[in-house]
């Protein structure tokens, strides 16, 4: 048995008065997938934003053993970026000397790749986000509704992303709705 | 800790401001025609004008600065750009001074640099003392944006937070302001504002980036 | 010895006999410290006639300004580091009273002016206008925690601005200190203070004791207020949530 690679142990949040969870424990080690289920509003954006460490707990604690990627329904793109110039900012940025241009055309994006972020689709937007993921090999992987406004086609490209990263030794944590697509090694309903 | 996010976060808030299409020449407009404004409300005595000139285009400065910071820290806000920056090796801290420094750069130094041609407008002498006025308005604008910075931090999630960063940040510009306008004076007792001006300005570059830190782990919360 | 009184359950029944106790004894010596001031002691022509009698409430006024925000500001600080709800409470009662108070002490200090320095208004006193700024600050940061959409953000961002503006407050002061003696012209109200005849000192110091004591009582009766407040909201909320 592994070391988990990142553990939360009685996360409870509070949201003005409103209780969102209380008590969460969940663990992920290498090669798990953990993924978290809930109504909308049920509190699994800010489950995951506590894991990453951007959001304080109103009580429990979070351990992280590696370094993680952070994906989220809000992209991080600025509108006059483009797909391109946002990896490269963010390869930059963390100090990778990654492949952009090759990571742009693995994420099926070589099209739209000095296409401004405003004149984007979702998806396409989101793929910019996701390609992130590659940009450095992080062992943990936090994505808030990966699939969002992804086609068939997308979507099959990110599930085939999440197996490889399980495969090599990651692990992810996401907060999916519906229908996830792939096994998971533990399913964290709130 | 590691140097690149800072250097990245400050080239990211640089082609920012250049992409709004119009880049400085918006505040740059805004600070002139606040100032040109003046004359025709309290009129044109030549007098009148050489007087008010430099404390008239110290509070055009401070406005500019409030009206062009409202976006510095709600737009990363809402497009996720502060998750990303606040989970980089830098302190968030050095980060938020690359980008409020990144943007006096863009939106403070031109307004300093014009003032110069301001200041004759207002009918003062043409001589090197407005270029070293241009000097005292960069140092001020410099305290006047990292302070506005802890506004626009502190309101980052608040809707048209604008109204709030300036009732916010007034308070803090008072010391700069103050100096900044005895520096261009020459009566007796003030050989000392342009040292005192400089170190109001250390003072901001020394506390409002933390203050700013603390204001965006708030907004990302 | 804060984390003591941190617990609002204590917090609640020493309040529930002190606050009354700081009414009782604030009355008395507002009481008698107006009637002193306002009647019994001698005018002084030098400060110019009767008008010298707002002093009694101006003066207290002002050392309360002064004391509310440095109140404001320990709160802030207590509930940044240690993160006791009452600190917070606290904090957030004494910002509105300190904004009145703030600005009680500059209409007085406006009324003296006009008759002393013939004009409502008088830019070049750096006592009115410390007095000012800080009359701005506090609406500041009543204007930033109305913003923010929970209490615990409120509470944050609240906590954080009170501190900066604390840290800015003695430059202010010296900056605005600077600005006023360049344009001083000769300042009719010569400075208080220990030179002050004892005929004057006691209804002061009767008075500033008395609106402290009221203050305080005020503060308490706000956070017992909000304590309640936020009790009621915690239990509407689990009743919602069905338990």
């Amino acid at each position: 048995m592994t070391e988990p690679l990142l553990t939360g142990t009685g996360l409870g949040m509070i949201r003005g008065e409103r209780v969102l969870f209380r008590d969460v424990s969940l663990e992920a080690r290498m090669h798990d997938t953990v993924i978290l289920r809930g109504a909308n509003g049920a509190g699994k954006t800010t489950l995951l934003r506590i894991l990453a460490g951007l959001t304080r707990p109103e009580s429990g604690a979070v351990t992280r053993s590696a370094p993680h990627h952070w994906v989220s329904h809000r992209e991080g793109l600025k509108p006059h970026e483009t797909p391109h110039e946002h990896l490269s900012l963010w390869a930059k940025a963390w100090g990778a000397t990654a492949n952009v241009d090759g990571i742009l055309k693995f994420m099926g994006l070589s099209r739209p790749a000095d296409v401004p972020a405003r004149h984007l689709s979702a998806g396409q937007r989101r793929r910019t986000a996701l390609a992130r993921l590659l940009l450095q090999p992080r062992s943990i992987w936090l994505l808030d509704e990966p699939f969002t406004a992804l086609d068939a086609e997308g979507r099959e490209l990110v599930l085939s992303l999440i197996e490889d990263h399980c495969r090599e030794g990651g692990c992810v944590v996401a907060a999916i709705h519906g229908e996830a697509g792939f096994g998971a090694a533990n399913e964290v309903t709130l | 800790m590691s140097a690149q996010p800072i250097f990245a976060a400050f080239r990211q808030a640089l082609a920012e401001a250049w992409a709004g299409g119009a880049g400085a020449l918006l505040p740059l407009g805004f600070f002139a025609g606040t100032a040109v404004l003046v004359p025709l409300g309290i009129g044109t005595d030549p007098a009148t004008l050489r007087a008010v000139g430099p404390g008239i285009l110290w509070v055009a400065l401070a406005l500019s600065s409030l009206v062009t910071l409202e976006r510095i820290f709600q737009a990363d806000t809402e497009d996720g750009a502060l998750d990303l920056w606040l989970q980089t090796e830098a302190p968030p801290s050095a980060i938020a001074a690359a980008k409020t420094l990144a943007h006096f750069l863009t939106a403070g130094l031109p307004l300093a640099l014009l003032s110069p041609l301001l200041a004759l407008m207002f009918q003062a002498q043409a001589s090197t003392g407005l270029l070293v006025n241009a000097a005292y308005y960069a140092v001020g604008g410099l305290a006047f944006y990292f302070w506005g910075g802890v506004g626009a931090a502190l309101s980052a999630t608040v809707r048209r937070g604008g109204l709030l960063i300036s009732l916010i940040a007034l308070p803090l510009y008072v010391p700069t302001a103050i100096f900044g306008a005895m520096a261009m004076t020459d009566a007796p007792g003030s050989q000392n504002a342009p040292l005192l001006l400089a170190a109001s300005a250390l003072f901001a570059l020394a506390v409002a980036p933390f203050a700013m830190a603390a204001a965006l782990r708030l907004a990302a919360d | 010895m804060f984390s003591w009184f941190a617990n609002p359950h204590r917090f609640l029944s020493l309040s529930n006999w002190l606050a009354p106790a700081c009414y009782a004894g604030g009355l008395i010596l507002m009481i008698w410290g107006m009637w002193q001031g306002l009647w019994v002691v001698p005018k002084d022509d030098y400060q110019g006639g009767d008008i010298m009698r707002v002093m009694f409430m101006h003066v207290p006024t002002a050392w309360l300004a002064m004391a509310s925000y440095s109140a404001l500001a320990v709160m802030s600080f207590i509930w940044f580091i240690w993160r006791h709800e009452v600190a917070d409470v606290a904090a957030k009662a004494i910002a509105p009273l300190g904004a009145v108070w703030t600005a009680i002490c500059l209409a007085t200090g406006s009324i003296w002016g006009k008759p002393t320095w013939g004009t409502w208004w008088q830019w070049d006193d750096a006592r009115m206008m410390s007095v000012l700024f800080m009359f701005f600050l506090f609406l500041g940061y009543m204007a930033l925690r109305a913003a923010m959409d929970t209490r615990q953000k409120a509470a944050r961002a609240g906590a954080i601005l009170a501190m900066v503006g604390a840290i800015n407050v003695p430059l202010i002061h010296y900056s605005v200190e600077m600005f006023t003696s360049l344009h001083q012209t000769a300042s009719v109200i010569t400075s208080s203070g220990p030179k002050m005849s004892a005929v004057y000192l006691w209804p002061l110091l009767s008075c500033a004791l008395g609106q402290s004591l009221l203050f305080a009582g005020l503060v308490q009766t706000q956070m017992r207020t909000e304590i309640r407040d936020r009790r009621t909201a915690k239990l509407r909320a689990q009743l919602m949530a069905g338990g």
